[in-house]
C-alpha cells in the first residue's frame, strides 16, 4: 500500500528470541508464584529455540531444528519434576508464594 | 520409502565403551521395575543393588582405562561422546563418588523408615546424567547430561517429605536450576550460530581459523558469557551461588553429599572441557573474567563459611570456597602461551576426586549426628562429640583437616597442585588470593573441630550409625590418609591427563 516491501531477514528473529528471552529472565525475577515463575523459564527455552531454527535455516544446517526436539522433549520432563515439587508443597500449606518460603536462611 | 529407510546409516556402537553408563542404566530400570512390581524388599536390599551398580560402573571405567591410545577411537557413538583419559578419569570419579553415597543414604533411609527403591534409582540417574556431562564431545548431548543430573538433584532434593525444609530447598533448587540451564542453552544456541557447530572438537577448529562462520564475534562472546553464567550456576561461583547454602541445608543429608561430589564434578569437568578444548582459541577473552569469579569466589566463600552457625550451611560456603580452588585450576589449563597449562587441568581433576570423597565423608558424619529426622546441624549439635563418640570425632577431625588442607591428607595434595599449576603458569598474585581464603576457611574447620573436642555438651544424645554408614565414612577418612601419605596412587593417573 506504501511502497514498502518488509523481508524479516534471520537478524529479526535472532532480536526477537532475545527479547523473548529477556522477557522470561525478568519474569523469573519480578514473578512470586512458582508457576508462573517456571512459565516464564519456559518462555526462555522457547526463546532459545526460535535462535536454534534461525541459525539452522540461515546456515541451511537441519542440526538447528532437530536440537529444538531435545530441547522440547527436555522441557517437558521439567514439567513434570516442577509441578511434583510444587503439588508437594501445595499439599502442607495453602496457597504457593514464593515469599513465604523463609525456613532457609542465614 | 525403501530407498528413504535404506538411506539412513546408523552410527557405529561400541557397547562395551559405553558399559559404565548401560550398567548404571541397568541398575535404574532394575530397581524402578522390579522394585515397583514386588513387595518391599528386606532392608537395606536396595542400597546394596545400588551400590553394587555404581561399584560395576566403576570398576567397568578402570578396565576401559587399557583400551586407550593408538588404535582405538578417541570418540564414541558417533562423535557424541569423547574417549580419553580426561574422560574415563572423571567417569571414575563420579562412579566412585555415587558409590559412597549410596552407602550413606541407605543407612539413612533405613534410620528414617523411609527405605525405598526410588531414591536410589533417582541417585543412579543423577550418575548417569553426571558421566554423560563428563563425557560429552557435543554441547547439546551436555546439556541433556546436565539436564538428567539436575532433574535427578531437583527430586532428590525434595524427598524428605516429612520434613518442610526439604520442600522448600527442592523448589528453591528446581526454579534457579532451571533459569541457569535456560542461560546454559542460550550459550549453547549463540556458540553454534558463531561457529556453525555444537560439536566441542568442530567449535576449536572453527575458532582456530579465525574467522567466526554465519554470525558476528559480538554473538560469539555472547554465548561464551552466557555459557559461563549457566556454569557458573551450578558449580557455584559467586555471584550465582545463593541458592547453594539453602539447597544444602535443606536437601536430606546423603543428597547434600551427592550435589558436593557427583554434581560439582559433572559440572567442573564440563566446565573445564568446553572453556579449555572447544574455546581455547579464545582464552584471551574468557581468562580475565575468570579470573574475576575465581577471586570473587575463594574470597566470599570463605569469608561468608565462618559466620554461619549451621554445619550444613558452613559446609556449603565451604565448598563454594573449594569451587574458587578449581577454577584456579582453569585459569592456569587456560594460559594456552604456557607449557605448564596441562598441570591446570590434571591439578583441578584431582582435586575435584580428593573433594568428592573429603565431602560424602564429612557428611556422611554430619547425617549421623544430624539423628533421626536429619534435623540437628546446628553447630551446638556437635557439642561433646569428642567425648561422646571419638572414633566419629575422629574421623571427622581427618576429614575437617584435609579440606583444611594439612599436609598429610589428601586435601594437601589437591591444593599443592592447584597452587603449583597456577605459580608455573605465572598466576601469582591468584596463587596469594587463593592461600589466604584457604587460611580463612581453615578457622571455619578449626571452630567445627573446637565444638567437637572442647565443648561440653549432650555427651547422650544418640548417634548410632549403621554398617553402611560407618563403611563409606571408614572409607573416606582411609582413601583421605592414604591419598596423603602417597600421593603418587593419584597422580600417576591424574598427570597423564
Amino acid at each position: 500500500m506504501f511502497g514498502l516491501v518488509v523481508v524479516p531477514t534471520p537478524t529479526w528473529y535472532l532480536v526477537l528470541s532475545a527479547v523473548l528471552f529477556s522477557i522470561g529472565a525478568v519474569g523469573v525475577l519480578v514473578r512470586r508464584n512458582p508457576l508462573v515463575m517456571f512459565m516464564c523459564i519456559e518462555l526462555m527455552l522457547n526463546a532459545v529455540n526460535l535462535t536454534f531454527v534461525t541459525v539452522g535455516r540461515a546456515m541451511s544446517d537441519i542440526n538447528g531444528q532437530a536440537i529444538v526436539f531435545f530441547v522440547m522433549v527436555v522441557a517437558a520432563a521439567e514439567v513434570v519434576v516442577g509441578l511434583g515439587i510444587i503439588v508437594s508443597i501445595m499439599r502442607r500449606r495453602s496457597g504457593v508464594n514464593v515469599d513465604d518460603l523463609t525456613e532457609l536462611k542465614g | 520409502m525403501m530407498l528413504a529407510a535404506n538411506m539412513f546409516v546408523g552410527p557405529a556402537i561400541d557397547w562395551f565403551k559405553i558399559s559404565p553408563l548401560l550398567v548404571m542404566l541397568g541398575g535404574v530400570l532394575l530397581l524402578i521395575l522390579a522394585g515397583s512390581l514386588t513387595p518391599q524388599w528386606k532392608q537395606g536390599t536396595y542400597g546394596v543393588v545400588g551400590a553394587l551398580t555404581a561399584a560395576g560402573s566403576a570398576v567397568c571405567t578402570a578396565m576401559l582405562w587399557r583400551d586407550l591410545g593408538e588404535g582405538n577411537p578417541s570418540s564414541l557413538l558417533a562423535n557424541a561422546l569423547s574417549f580419553s583419559k580426561f574422560s574415563l578419569f572423571a567417569t571414575f570419579s563420579v562412579a566412585v563418588a555415587t558409590l559412597l553415597a549410596i552407602l550413606v543414604t541407605s543407612g539413612f533411609l533405613v534410620r528414617e523408615g523411609e527405605d525405598g527403591p526410588e531414591v536410589f534409582a533417582l541417585i543412579l540417574s543423577a550418575a548417569i546424567g553426571g558421566m554423560v556431562m563428563v563425557q560429552a564431545n557435543d554441547l547439546i548431548v551436555m546439556f541433556l547430561g546436565l539436564e538428567t543430573l539436575s532433574l535427578a538433584f531437583y527430586l532428590l532434593t525434595a524427598s524428605s517429605r516429612w520434613r518442610s525444609a526439604s520442600g522448600e530447598a527442592g523448589l528453591k533448587y528446581f526454579v534457579l536450576g532451571g533459569f541457569a540451564s535456560a542461560f546454559f542453552l542460550y550459550g549453547v544456541a549463540l556458540v553454534f550460530g558463531a561457529t556453525g557447530s555444537t560439536n566441542v572438537e568442530k567449535i576449536a577448529a572453527s575458532l582456530s581459523k579465525d574467522t567466526v562462520l554465519g554470525g558476528s564475534s559480538a554473538m560469539l562472546l555472547a554465548g561464551i558469557a552466557l555459557l559461563l553464567v549457566g556454569f557458573g550456576f551450578k558449580v557455584s561461583l559467586v555471584p550465582f551461588h545463593t541458592w547453594t547454602a539453602d539447597v544444602y541445608q535443606g536437601a536430606p543429608t546423603p543428597v547434600t553429599a551427592l550435589m558436593g561430589s557427583v554434581g560439582k564434578t559433572a559440572a567442573f569437568v564440563a566446565l573445564i572441557r568446553v572453556f579449555t578444548v572447544a574455546l581455547s582459541s579464545r582464552s584471551d577473552d574468557w581468562r580475565p573474567v575468570v579470573v574475576m569469579l575465581a577471586v570473587l569466589t575463594l574470597v566470599i566463600g570463605s569469608v561468608l563459611a565462618v559466620v554461619q552457625t549451621d554445619v550444613k550451611r558452613m559446609l556449603a560456603y565451604s565448598s563454594i570456597s573449594h569451587a574458587g580452588f578449581i577454577l584456579v585450576g582453569l585459569v592456569a589449563a587456560g594460559h594456552s602461551a604456557s607449557a605448564d597449562a596441562g598441570l591446570g587441568t590434571s591439578g583441578a581433576l584431582s582435586y575435584l576426586f580428593i573433594y568428592s570423597i573429603l565431602v560424602v565423608g564429612t557428611l556422611g558424619i554430619v547425617s549421623v549426628v544430624a539423628g533421626k529426622g536429619d534435623n540437628e546441624t546446628s553447630l551446638s549439635a556437635f557439642k561433646g562429640l569428642g567425648k561422646s563418640n571419638p572414633v566419629l570425632a575422629m574421623g571427622m577431625t581427618v576429614l575437617l583437616l584435609a579440606q583444611a588442607g594439612v599436609p598429610l591428607t589428601s586435601g594437601f595434595v589437591a591444593k599443592f597442585g592447584i597452587i603449583r599449576a597456577a605459580v608455573s603458569t605465572e598466576s601469582y598474585a591468584l596463587a596469594v588470593v587463593a592461600m589466604l581464603a584457604a587460611v580463612i576457611a581453615a578457622f571455619l574447620y578449626l571452630r567445627i573441630m573446637v565444638s567437637m573436642w572442647l565443648s561440653e555438651g549432650a555427651a547422650s544424645r544418640d548417634v548410632a550409625a549403621t554398617f553402611s554408614v560407618k563403611a563409606s565414612i571408614a572409607l573416606c577418612v582411609g582413601a583421605t590418609l592414604a591419598l596423603g601419605f602417597f600421593p603418587s596412587l593419584l597422580l600417576q593417573f591424574t598427570n597423564q591427563l
